[in-house]
């Protein structure tokens, strides 16, 4: 549970988080588990389909809550069962309370609910005198903790079999013994007396389904089949999220959720309850029955045409499983109920601006949540939303929006890099800056830092640009802020590769700026409007055929961030779709539009890993480009292990959260390392500057380059 | 129709993947025998035998001391081959019951129940629990058998689901079940039987 005041006092907990080892390691040891079992649950299973066929009925559902819920009660009523819609979270406890007392209830078993989990459903309950067990064995470890689950679908990952063995002696009052097998069984047999006690059962429902008024409980467990059979009163607590047309959509979801949360095929139970059912010890021998819906901001929601997305969620926890930044820190620090990317969008939703605040910014933006999401949930976007959304209504950090007021004048922003040269000269030495004033940049010694080029790659332009008599291809070349200004020459490596194919004319529009990805970082949207306005306006899409960048991170912004920013202006939308049709990575177009191959190149063979940028194999779903490239430049390419986890840049976020930047640093140093090569490649300048410092900083020669500079080095001359 | 082998291999390839115990009989005699067989064979309470020894607290032991003879119950099969299974049981010292599982919470050896469907897909079987006592047979025991009628198998669950609407229809309580019950919530290892069944058979009921 994620409370921090103010952001230093969240960076404090966060680095708390680093130091449990255990947690640490566990979580590690599940994210690689993970990436093999959920792939080989989804063999020969078409998973993008089903992901987008889940996604586009959600939505469907999602545009129509009320006419379900109307439906759903009348189907439920007919069968006995009693449906309530609360509107708050306070409300939904004080129906269920109620339900409590009018049926003379004193004990409730409950099976696991982040709904309840969302209301606080058992404070509420325990104040008013009841007393409530959480059955499935995690949440009841949890329980027992006084704390929250640390995971959607795994409550309790973060405790070791120890911490479990020693709370177990705690509440039998017998020494325990630390084996995960037979702790299992004494709390099957500690909770077996709860169940018979108990006067009401509470369950979350997965499903709740509109045509026939029934609700659908997925556990491995079985503890949701005990809790709504033995207590004579079954309250069912679901957000109106979960109301879907038909049992077709919920068997639909069930061929994803447990493949994508844990890489099980199904779960052990699938519980399908509809109406009041046979129950020996309730009136008339049948059960009291009730469906508690609860609003709590969902229906403002689903009628946002951005956050509406959010409601697609099926919990199955995916999100945080790929997090690099959960992996580290644990759900405690990773959400505030609801945990990984998804707990970043909703808990602003659900409890509010000061939960979410200062957890919002802590994402790397690097899509492997939105990558895995079972229902194609477009998660980095919306936590970047949140986060602008939380500065206009708070009011903007001054050092958010002096950035967005330099970044959006390109003059003011050149005339600053070019004056940062002149003042980086004392302490700029072989490309690094040496003897920074550390006070000012606290925490940040874990990476050297590139020093400004003498010259940028705008003032080189004129002298190298090639003449092409004859044009067949026209490329603009964008270079973002990195390559123009401290990687010119991978700029200049680029312009020799594409030079050697004839007939390919390029451009570099010198109106360009920064592609505005640091604002959209920051919660800066107006002012990244403005600037994208400017660059649309300084590359006229119109006249080249393909506008091409080093830089997988402004290839992935101009193409998909664009179009986002200008999706409600009909006149500037038809602008950022034709750029954005035009904008290719440099892999990419030299690779499938060029088309060149081994022919091109010549050279000894050469031992060389890669780093995926996040922005290139998810941003723009290319993959095998830049290999196969590698491979015909004749270098011996070695994969390494987590290729495609994030390297901790993440832009601004390194500057934000250095602690974390440096943890995803060191394993992806380490991963590399690994291979046995001493050199790297990778499309992206942010990368490239991470990993070159992170080397350079823990004094190890290791060759960090961009693609276009390995490819440069080996052209055929002719 | 006869169902096509391939899918009786597959319902059996997916079930066996998640430990349940697959296996096809001849006929309804064959898998009471083997419904008996099991009981007899089995120990007398496997929750001892992972650690009954394993100290508890008083009211938890108190439950455990309500069971003092081995016990099947059979809720739902019908009638002649409830009489089969009790006369063979008999003869090793098991009791059969069909009712009365509100009485038996602490445990008891073997549920016994039909299968309406198979899923292949997810090697699942499909029990319609509306019944109380099918529902907390199917939980308390320790070992669940299901007999499931091949001609009931079917590929996928969206197969299933003109029928499970049908039942819909009016209160009801069904249940797909994969396998026995488990968890990992304990540093992610995996344990059957945290709260129903450790073992789950499924008897393949041939050419019915
Ligand atoms: S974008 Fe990356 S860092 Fe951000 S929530 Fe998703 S997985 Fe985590
Ligand atoms: S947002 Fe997507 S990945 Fe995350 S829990 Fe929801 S459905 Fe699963």
């Amino acid at each position: 549970m994620q409370d921090a005041a103010n952001l230093s006092e969240y960076r404090k907990q966060l680095r708390e988080a680093l130091e449990n080892e255990f947690q640490r390691e566990a979580l590690d040891k599940f994210a690689v588990a993970y990436r093999t079992s959920r792939a080989n649950a989804f063999a020969g299973i078409d998973a993008p389909e089903l992901i987008n066929e889940i996604a586009v009925a959600k939505d469907e559902a999602v545009d129509h809550l009320m006419e379900l819920y109307e439906e759903f009660k009348r189907h439920a009523e007919a069968a006995g069962t009693k449906v309530h819609l609360a509107a708050t979270a306070r409300e939904a406890n004080e129906i269920i309370a109620a339900i409590a007392k009018e049926n003379g209830v004193r004990t409730i078993v409950k099976s696991k609910s982040m709904t309840a989990e969302e209301t606080h459903l058992n404070d509420h309950l325990e104040a008013q005198g009841l007393e409530v067990t959480e059955t499935d064995l995690g949440e009841w470890i949890i329980q027992l903790r006084h704390e929250g689950p640390t995971h959607m679908v795994m409550p309790a990952i973060h405790l070791s079999r120890y911490q479990v063995a020693d709370l177990f002696t705690e509440v039998t009052r017998k020494k325990q013994d630390v084996d995960i097998q037979k702790l299992v069984k004494v709390a099957r047999r500690e909770l077996r007396p709860k169940y018979c006690q108990a006067d009401m059962g509470i369950s979350g429902a997965n499903f709740a389904i509109a045509a026939t008024g029934s609700i659908g409980i997925i556990t491995n467990e079985g503890n949701g089949r005990l809790t709504t059979t033995l207590p004579r009163v079954h309250v069912a607590l679901a957000g109106i999220d979960k109301l879907a047309p038909t049992l077709h959509d919920a068997l639909r979801i069930i061929k994803c959720l447990p493949k994508n949360a844990t890489g099980q095929n199904l779960t052990s139970y699938v519980t399908w309850i509809t109406g009041a059912v046979p129950c020996a010890v309730g009136p008339e021998g049948k059960k009291v029955h009730h469906v508690v819906f609860v609003d709590n901001g969902r229906l403002a929601m689903a009628k946002d045409p951005l956050f509406k997305q959010a409601l697609r969620c099926i919990r199955c926890g995916a999100c945080a499983n790929v997090c690099p930044i959960y992996r580290l820190v644990g759900g405690h620090k990773y959400g505030h109920v609801y945990i990984g990317a998804i707990g970043l969008v909703a808990t602003y939703f659900f409890h509010g601006r000061d939960k979410a605040k200062n957890l919002v910014q802590n994402c790397l933006n690097c899509g492997a949540c939105k990558a895995v999401c079972a229902a194609g949930i477009d998660l980095p976007t919306m936590i970047k939303e949140v986060h602008a959304r939380i500065q206009d209504e708070e009011g903007h950090p001054l050092y958010s929006s002096a950035a967005g007021m330099v970044l959006k004048n390109r003059t003011l922003f050149h005339t600053m890099l070019k004056s940062a040269r002149v003042m980086q000269k004392p302490v700029a030495g072989g490309g690094y800056l040496r003897h920074l004033p550390m006070f000012l940049f606290k925490d940040h010694d874990f990476r050297a830092l590139p020093a400004i080029a003498d010259e940028a790659f705008r003032d080189r332009w004129e002298k190298i640009r090639p003449r092409v008599a004859k044009a067949d291809i026209k490329v603009a070349l964008f270079s973002g802020c990195v390559q123009d200004f401290v990687y010119p020459e991978q700029m200049e490596a680029a312009v020799a590769v594409i030079a050697s194919k004839p007939g390919v004319a390029m451009e570099y529009p010198m109106g360009q700026s920064c592609c505005g990805l640091p604002l959209m970082m920051m919660g800066e949207k107006k002012a990244g409007r403005e600037l994208a306005a400017h660059n649309m306006n300084a590359i006229d899409a119109a006249g080249f055929d393909y506008i091409v960048t080093l830089c997988a991170s402004c290839a992935s912004y101009l193409k998909h961030g664009y179009q986002r920013l200008f999706a409600d202006d009909p006149a500037m939308a038809y602008k950022a779709a034709q750029f954005a049709h035009r904008v290719m990575d440099f892999s990419s177009f030299v690779h499938d539009v060029l088309g060149m191959d081994q022919e091109a190149f010549t050279g000894p063979s050469k031992d060389v890993t890669y780093h995926a940028p996040c922005h290139l194999c998810r941003g723009l779903g290319v993959t095998e480009a830049p290999r196969e490239l590698l491979r015909d430049a004749g270098l011996n390419y070695l994969p390494a292990a987590e290729e495609d986890v994030c390297c901790g840049f993440g832009g601004t976020f390194s500057v934000k959260f250095p602690e974390l930047s440096k943890e995803l640093l060191h394993k992806k140093i380490n991963n590399l390392k690994a291979t046995g090569a001493t050199a790297m490649a990778t499309d992206c300048p942010g990368c490239i500057m991470q990993i070159r410092g992170g080397f350079e900083h823990e004094g190890t020669t290791f060759e960090v380059r961009h693609v276009a500079e390995y490819l440069a080095a080996r052209l055929k001359r002719g | 129709m006869s169902t096509p082998p391939a899918l009786v291999d597959r319902l059996k390839e997916k079930a066996g993947l998640v430990s349940a115990v697959v296996a096809s009989v001849a006929s309804m005699d064959e898998a009471i025998a083997y419904v008996a067989d099991v009981c007899a064979n089995k120990e007398a309470c496997q929750i001892l035998a992972s650690g009954c020894d394993a100290p508890l607290s008083d009211t938890a032991e108190a439950l455990c001391e309500t069971k003092q003879q081995k016990i099947v119950c059979a809720p739902d099969l019908p009638e002649e081959d409830v009489a089969k299974l009790t006369a063979l049981c008999q003869e090793r010292g098991i009791a059969v019951i069909t009712k009365g599982m509100r009485g038996r919470l602490g445990g008891i050896d073997i549920a016994v129940t039909m299968a309406a469907a198979g899923i292949a897909e997810t090697g699942t079987v499909v029990v319609r629990s509306t019944d109380e006592e099918v529902r907390l047979a199917t939980m308390i025991a320790e070992t669940h058998i299901a007999l499931l009628p091949e001609s009931a198998i079917v590929a996928d669950s969206y197969d299933f689901e003109p029928t499970l609407v049908s039942w819909m229809g009016e209160p009801n309580y069904t249940a797909f079940i994969t396998g026995p019950s488990r968890t990992a919530d304990i540093e992610r290892v995996l344990a059957l039987g945290v709260h129903g069944p450790l073992e789950m058979h499924i008897l393949i009921l041939e050419g019915k």
